[in-house]
């Protein structure tokens, strides 16, 4: 993804055969979320979005939570606490919005934005997100993580 | 989503033109898109739709601008579908070639 010239709005957009109220668990539940998203704990509440390494012993980045609307729509900041050539960008911000579909399918999209401040981790999180998306669509599936 | 249709979308070199420009810059308009092309603003219209239909093109509203973004999933998943298997057997098979001609020499 280096030769892109402008990242600040990423999109990502699959369909996922669960119901918005999965997705929506998958999202801000840390034992869910340690099963797609780098090993990752995630909780999310109204309050703030906190996320730890798989061990629960540093912290790979919290963020405020702009907008809660079970089961539709999240959007909170975003920081790449993971990695420290990143954690000094800018907060940029994810919203992830969940439709349902016909035929028991759910449509999720995601898009990454306001990166302007954080072309790095504009970079970092394009081929991730794609992995971490597909993940999501595995787990809730098939029940089984992504290898 | 189908696979049919995103091999259907991609099998088309004006769509394929289309999403590298989304992917040197994402979020255009139909007017910048059609800018570039040697084409009716109705044909660009029509590759689109195609390739939002797809699934690889996903669209937003900014005000009173649509814009077009390139949506890489589908081809993740025709990646991981189609490409991965394959070429692992290929490279297994080159590198049991590899051990056989070893143990010989």
């Amino acid at each position: 993804m280096s030769t892109m010239t402008q990242t600040t709005v990423q999109v990502y957009q699959l369909f996922i055969k669960a119901t918005p109220e999965q997705i929506w668990e998958a999202i801000v539940d840390p034992e869910l979320t340690s099963k797609y998203f780098y090993g990752s704990r995630i909780t999310v509440t109204p309050e703030g979005r906190v996320s730890t390494s798989p061990d629960g012993s540093e912290s790979w980045g919290d963020s405020e939570v702009l907008e809660w609307d079970p089961p539709r729509k999240l959007v909170h900041g975003w920081v790449s606490a993971y990695d420290p050539e990143l954690a000094n960008e800018a907060t940029s911000r994810v919203t992830w919005e969940i439709e349902p579909q016909d035929g028991g399918m759910t449509k999720l999209t995601l898009v990454h934005d306001r990166l302007e401040g954080a072309p790095r981790t504009a970079e970092s999180v394009a081929g991730g997100w794609m992995l971490v998306l597909s993940g999501l669509k595995t787990l809730l599936e098939t029940g089984e993580p992504l290898v | 989503m189908d696979d049919d249709r995103v091999f259907r979308a991609l099998a088309d070199p004006t769509r394929r033109h289309l999403l590298d420009r989304l992917f040197e810059r994402d979020g255009r308009t139909l007017t910048e898109l059609e800018s570039e092309l040697e084409m009716t603003r109705f044909g660009v219209m029509k590759h689109l739709r195609v390739l939002e239909e797809a699934g690889l093109v996903v669209t937003r509203r900014q005000g009173r601008e649509k814009l077009h973004f390139l949506n890489a999933v589908p081809i993740r998943q025709v990646h991981d579908r189609w490409i991965d298997k394959y070429t692992e057997r290929v490279v297994s098979a080159l590198l049991e070639l590899k051990d056989d001609l070893e143990e010989t020499a």
